[in-house]
């Protein structure tokens, strides 16, 4: 698969601290990408590179192969976090401004805005200024501006946040539509269990510190424990040598909730050919880690300094 | 260029067809023009412009005093001080006061000379009268010691000044009203329009950023384009402003005003009135005995616009778009800097305090070079020079006359100060733009400068 944008070394330092140190990525082509980590790990600085509002102090950035320069801002659009429009301006001239601005002609732009504003039904505000509409409406128009120039590479700054629950079905449904028709999609956000489904691949930043990237199947794979949960009702008292229970809670009615680990070699079918001789099972599941657990462990092995930070930022 | 092109067409659009500049644009050359006529109405020769006198020194100090445009002597009606008061009170509006020559009055001891009125007679019109007085005195005097009225006539000196500048072609007249009038009114525009304008520019960076519009215009459009497409759409907004403004002055004071002031009365003397000729030559040849503020045109409509001739009306229209042009770009560059360093409007205040002072100084330095002063002398010469002050300063001495040599360095190191201040600016801006929740000060701001990339 070939990669939209690459991250190569890059570093970046403020007056006062390092905000990415050797921060290196690789964000394939058609994918939904989550830039993760906690305030202040690097992430909105790792965009702003991107997006060639602030240059890296070492490393280089590459779309499609091709060193970052001007001419690739037609192809990026940007939602950031602090989300603002033009108060005082109509809704239609401002997304033809914005529109405009991104390289688009003047026609070009009239048809495309048309036909996303009857997409998401703001036909009736067209030209009632921004300021008239409600915030809900006002992140419509500004999501429409993002991608009014059907950018290669739309990169959304914690998508969801200030979104009612509606708008923000509408827009994880446009994002996927996006993605259908080509484009590459980088989420950035602190809130991870807010795109772990959505996210093809991950890159977790901590501390001006790149400390996990990947496939997101494959790093939960990694870091897959081995545990599952059972639910049932009966005695059970496990003590096996193939397995450890970590968690046991007694529930009314002689219920019971385990959390049980398999030693190595052992297969789930061992644990629960020995749970069917022993209980009544209500429910047998593995436990998949999140990736806010992941982050965790990683952080807890690459750098335990940091982790009460990270902790207190998620 | 595109991009920059885009954003001044924004800037402007949005300022342009916003009500308020609609409203002022139409209405402040009405309300000027209104407040001008009002001022020059009230200033045209009242009907009490006559002065009553009581003469009961029997010297007939009336029949020796001179009236002019302003003032008419006339005899006073009774026969004592008191009648006379009397009669006065019944005539006061169209009697201004009443001169009272006592009975004891003498050539000798010169006591005694009231002047009553109904509240306060203006200085100036006190002086006049005292000098007509003293003027019919010492002539009664000079009668008294033998002269005859034909040597009297002979011996008084009348003398007129008439400034002719030798520096403009064929030795033009100079108006010294017009002129200083002139001088000051360029300077007060200049004065208002940097600071208008600057601060709207401050405003509008300002609320790019409280609107968090900022990051989405970066990730489009250099900072540099924002802050110079911001500078320059507002510059066409000032520009539209003025040619409004001129074109609506043209028509009210060459169309509408010759009707309001055009009055039947034959000794309508207005303080505009000036030259009937127009061309430099007969204006050269006439200069000697013709003085200029004293060409009535009685009953005739008055044009305003007579009075700017033998002005240098080219270079003042030239050089005051362009010293305004480049003072705004220079103070303006500085406004947007400090919209953009500061989260809140108020915590503008302290940085726009230094920005303003050059402003503020030249302002007050070149009205008193006017008044008092030698719009040529050292002073106003290094005022015009310095970029900071030479916007205001310059465009004051140009209806004097300001030799080439000067006008063109002034003007280099005019637009040299403007690409360092909107260099300087471009630095402050760019970081500043996406700094939130920082409290700025000088320190930073200057820290900002030399940051990379």
């Amino acid at each position: 698969m070939n990669n939209i944008l690459q991250a190569i070394d890059v570093h970046k330092a403020y007056a006062a601290h390092v905000a990415l140190n050797g921060v290196s990525l690789d964000i394939p082509e058609r994918s939904i990408f989550g830039l993760l980590g906690p305030n202040g790990a690097g992430k909105t600085s790792l965009i702003r590179i991107i997006t060639q509002i602030t240059g890296a102090d070492a490393g280089e950035i590459r779309f499609r192969g091709e060193k970052l320069n001007p001419s690739h801002i037609a192809h990026i659009g940007y939602l950031p976090e602090e989300r603002g429009l033009y108060k005082k301006m109509r809704v239609g001239e401002q997304l033809l401004y914005l529109a405009r601005l991104k390289g688009l002609s003047k026609a070009d732009a009239t048809d495309r805005i048309k036909k996303w504003i009857d997409r998401l039904d703001l036909r009736p505000w067209v030209s009632k200024n921004v300021e008239d509409l409600s915030k809900g409406m006002q992140q419509k128009v500004q999501f429409i501006a993002t991608v009014l120039h059907e950018p290669a590479l739309i990169i959304l700054d914690e998508p969801f946040s200030g979104f009612d629950p509606i708008n923000a079905n509408l827009i994880k449904d446009e994002i996927l539509e996006l993605r259908e028709r080509g484009a590459t999609i980088i989420f950035s956000t602190h809130r991870m269990e807010s795109v772990e489904e959505l996210c093809d691949n991950i890159a977790l930043i901590n501390r001006s510190h790149k400390v996990l990237d990947g496939p997101v199947g494959k790093i939960k794979d990694t870091f897959k424990t081995n545990t599952y949960e059972v639910e049932g009702k009966g005695r059970l008292m496990v003590i096996h040598p193939d397995f450890e229970v970590l968690e046991h809670k007694e529930r009314e009615n002689g219920h019971f909730y385990d959390r049980i680990r398999l030693h190595h070699n052992t297969t789930p079918n061992d644990l629960l050919r020995y749970l069917i001789g022993n209980v009544e099972i209500h429910a047998f599941r593995e436990q998949i880690p999140s990736i806010n657990d992941i982050f965790i462990r990683r952080v807890q092995e690459t750098m335990p300094e940091t982790l009460e930070t990270a902790n207190t930022l998620l | 260029m595109e991009k920059i092109w885009l954003i001044i067409q924004r800037e402007y659009l949005t300022r342009v067809r916003k009500k308020s500049f609609i409203v002022v644009s139409l209405l402040a050359p009405l309300l000027l023009a209104g407040a001008t006529l009002g001022i020059a109405k009230l200033n045209m020769p009242s009907s009490a412009d006559e002065v009553a006198v009581y003469d009961g020194s029997g010297l007939n100090v009336l029949a020796r005093l001179a009236g002019t445009d302003e003032l008419r002597f006339v005899p006073a009606v009774g026969a004592s001080p008191a009648a006379a008061t009397a009669a006065f009170k019944k005539a006061k509006p169209k009697q201004a006061a009443l001169l009272v020559f006592p009975a004891g009055f003498s050539l000798d001891t010169n006591d005694g000379v009231q002047l009553l009125a109904d509240g306060n007679v203006s200085l100036n019109r006190q002086s006049n009268i005292r000098k007509a007085v003293n003027k019919a005195v010492s002539e009664l005097k000079l009668t008294r010691s033998g002269l005859n009225r034909q040597t009297i006539d002979n011996l008084r000196a009348d003398v007129e000044l008439s400034a002719v500048d030798l520096s403009q072609l064929g030795g033009r007249k100079n108006n010294v009203a017009a002129t200083t009038g002139t001088a000051y009114l360029l300077s007060i525009m200049v004065y208002m329009f940097i600071f208008i304008y600057g601060v709207q520019v401050m405003r509008g960076v300002a609320e790019e950023k409280s609107n968090r519009i900022m990051e989405v215009m970066m990730s489009s459009v250099k900072p540099f384009q924002l802050m110079m497409g911001k500078i320059l759409g507002i510059a066409a907004v000032v520009l539209t402003q003025f040619a409004i403004w001129m074109m609506l002055s043209y028509t009210i004071t060459t169309v509408v005003a010759p009707l309001l002031m055009s009055t039947p009365k034959a000794d309508v003397k207005t303080s505009v009135a000036a030259a009937t000729t127009s061309s430099d030559a007969s204006v050269a040849a006439s200069a000697p005995d013709a003085p200029m503020s004293k060409a009535p045109q009685p009953g005739g409509p008055v044009n305003l616009w007579s009075m700017f001739e033998g002005l240098p009306i080219g270079s003042i229209i030239g050089g005051f778009l362009f010293f305004f042009l480049g003072g705004y770009l220079l103070y303006s560059s500085m406004f947007a800097a400090i919209g953009a360093a500061v989260d809140d409007q108020t915590d503008a205040q302290q940085f726009m305090f230094p920005v303003t002072i050059p402003l503020i100084l030249s302002y007050i330095v070149s009205i008193n070079v006017i008044i008092n002063g030698d719009p040529n002398g050292p002073l106003a010469f290094w005022l015009s020079m310095i970029p900071f002050t030479s916007p205001i300063a310059m465009v004051m001495r140009l209806p004097f006359g300001v030799p080439l040599w000067q006008l063109l360095l002034s003007g280099v190191l005019l637009v040299v100060g403007f690409i360092f201040t909107t260099w300087l600016a471009g630095r402050i801006y760019r970081v500043g733009v996406l700094m939130y929740g920082k409290k700025v000060n000088y320190r930073e701001l200057s820290r900002w400068m030399f940051y990379k990339g």
